[in-house]
């Protein structure tokens, strides 16, 4: 390239070990920076009674317990619908499918509707579920929405996951004669759990933050759902709701620190058993 | 009398022609090595034995395949049976990340014993066995992933055993060991030959003559000399043989 004739090769490694080194601190300053504004904003708004308490007057005074309930439940659903689904695509790209073809075209599928923008899935969920299906403004017409938004990141996941588990481990269960779907069953998924949890905790969290998507579908209803018929208003939408009509910024803010937060406590304690269960399996 | 009979077998993937006509008997309860060079099919043979082969998407075959009279390729055997009957140790050791324990418990439960009892005692059984049980037995529950090398692969092989087979085909098993796990593997089938019929594929021709009552000598997907292992290599019939077992190629 004639780059080491400008700069001498020990010059350039020490510029480039600078710039990876910043580029790293950028990101993470980038997230304490977002995070810690959200907090510092949002945590004069946290009591007792915004986290446990009904919206009174729109939200502008009160607290936003129907809005997490809303959240946890659509986000509850989508995994319970998206999992299963997601995990047995990636099943059968490993461990069936040997047509190159359909492969290829199922792969494609995925990456498509995950690039596909929310507000898009958010008039589909109308259409179909809320409208044709006559499912109305419901927890479950949402958590379908949300469903087939996290469905590609599981699925994408599961498969990577999945492919990665070494052909060893299937060798070893089929010499013992098990069959295709115990192998399936009592090796290989077992072994792949961390990465699959992983994959439907991103998808999860993704769920959990979209507001265009639900906003279609979930309704905006401020009591607390209970059946999954009932309408919701989930944190994103109550959010965005506080901030375009003008009802508090303050709320607003203490809205989006209890999103952030419960995103985080997902996270944590789900890499937190991951991890255990991964030692444990391991042996480390 | 012969437990494994193979006639005529020819075992293509895709276009490569990799076994040209295998004829060979292997005898009940003694140890038959199979030794050549890289590439010369001797592991392919032995993965035909339990139908490993399969595996492969243009795995084709001709000719048959016997084990106690009956051919193993029959569209009425179940292949899990078969399986279970002649079990498999690998060439790296491949313990399921699970704990020690259910290694062993295994091929049990998938062949629908759940009585906690007689699982736990096949575990210790087979432990045993395996010249493994002292070494593990005050950690059951740990992760057979946590072995050294030659554990693991006596935990294969006592994962193998606790299913009862009659045949247990040994792929390369000391290939990824150090010299003392060697010396235990190989202390271990010669108590296990008892029992057992045991096809051990190894480029290690001393281990061949420390392990074997018979030995195949295969050569580009033929075998060019079958013998008693003190036989074939003191004096070996085929220029091929001898070339091989003095170091003259592969």
């Amino acid at each position: 390239m004639g780059f080491s004739k400008i700069i001498p090769p020990k010059i350039a490694q020490k510029i480039m070990n600078g710039v990876f080194i910043a580029s790293g601190i950028v990101t993470l300053l980038i997230l304490v920076l977002i995070l810690g504004y959200i907090l510092v904003k949002g945590l004069p708004a946290f009591n007792l009674e915004f986290i446990f308490g009904n919206p009174i007057d729109s939200g502008k005074e009160g607290g936003i317990f129907p809005m997490i309930v809303s959240s946890l439940y659509v986000t509850l659903i989508a995994g319970l619908i998206a999992t299963p689904f997601g995990v047995g695509a990636g099943v059968y790209m490993v461990e069936y499918a040997n047509n190159n073809r359909i492969v290829r075209l199922i792969r494609f599928g995925a990456e498509t509707l995950a690039s596909i923008p929310s507000i898009v899935f958010g008039l589909f969920g109308l259409a179909f579920f809320v409208v044709f299906l006559h499912l109305g403004w419901s927890i479950l017409s949402g958590g379908l929405v949300l469903a087939i938004m996290a469905l590609p990141t599981i699925f994408q996941v599961s498969e990577v996951t999945i492919s990665s588990i070494p052909n060893s481990y299937r060798e070893g269960s089929l010499g013992l004669g098990a069959t295709k779907w115990q192998t399936i069953y009592k090796v290989v998924l077992p072994a792949a759990i961390p990465g699959i949890v992983t994959g439907v905790i991103l998808g999860m969290t993704r769920a959990i933050s979209e507001a265009a998507a639900v906003m279609f579908s979930v309704g905006a209803s401020i009591q607390t759902p209970i059946s999954i018929f009932d309408p919701g208003r989930p944190l994103p939408l109550h959010l965005y709701m506080l901030a375009t009509e003008g009802i508090s910024l303050e709320k607003a803010f203490g809205t989006a620190a209890v999103l952030v937060i419960l995103v985080l406590i997902i996270t944590i304690v789900t890499n937190l058993v991951v991890d255990r269960y991964q030692r444990k399996i391991m042996g480390k | 009398m012969n437990r494994i009979e193979s006639k005529n077998l020819q075992v293509y993937f895709g276009d490569n022609h990799i076994l040209k006509g295998i004829t060979t008997e292997i005898p009940k309860n003694t140890v038959t090595a199979l030794i050549g060079p890289s590439g010369c099919g001797k592991s392919t043979f032995l993965r035909t034995l339990n139908r490993m082969n399969d595996l492969i998407p243009n795995f084709k075959k001709e000719g048959e395949v016997l084990l106690d009279g009956d051919d193993i390729y029959s569209p009425r055997l179940d292949v899990a049976d078969l399986r279970k009957k002649v079990g498999m140790v690998f060439q790296k050791p491949n313990p399921f990340p699970k704990s020690i324990f259910e290694n062993v418990a295994y091929g049990l439960k998938i062949h629908g014993h759940d009585d906690k009892e007689f699982i736990a005692q096949k575990v210790e059984e087979s432990l045993k066995s395996a010249a493994l049980w002292n070494e593990v037995e005050d950690k059951l529950d740990n992760s057979a992933l946590g072995l050294s090398g030659g554990q693991q692969q006596r935990l294969c092989i006592a994962r193998t055993i606790a299913t009862n087979p009659e045949v247990i085909l040994m792929d390369e098993p000391c290939s990824a060991l150090d010299p003392i796990s060697t010396t235990k593997i190989e202390d271990l089938i010669q108590k296990l030959k008892k029992e057992y019929t045991i096809i051990i594929v190894t480029h290690n021709m001393q281990q061949a003559t420390r392990v074997s009552k018979y030995t195949s000598f295969f050569l580009h997907g033929e075998i060019v000399e079958s013998n008693f292992t003190d036989k074939i290599f003191v004096e070996p019939k085929e220029q091929k043989t001898e070339d091989y077992i003095t170091g003259r190629f592969g």
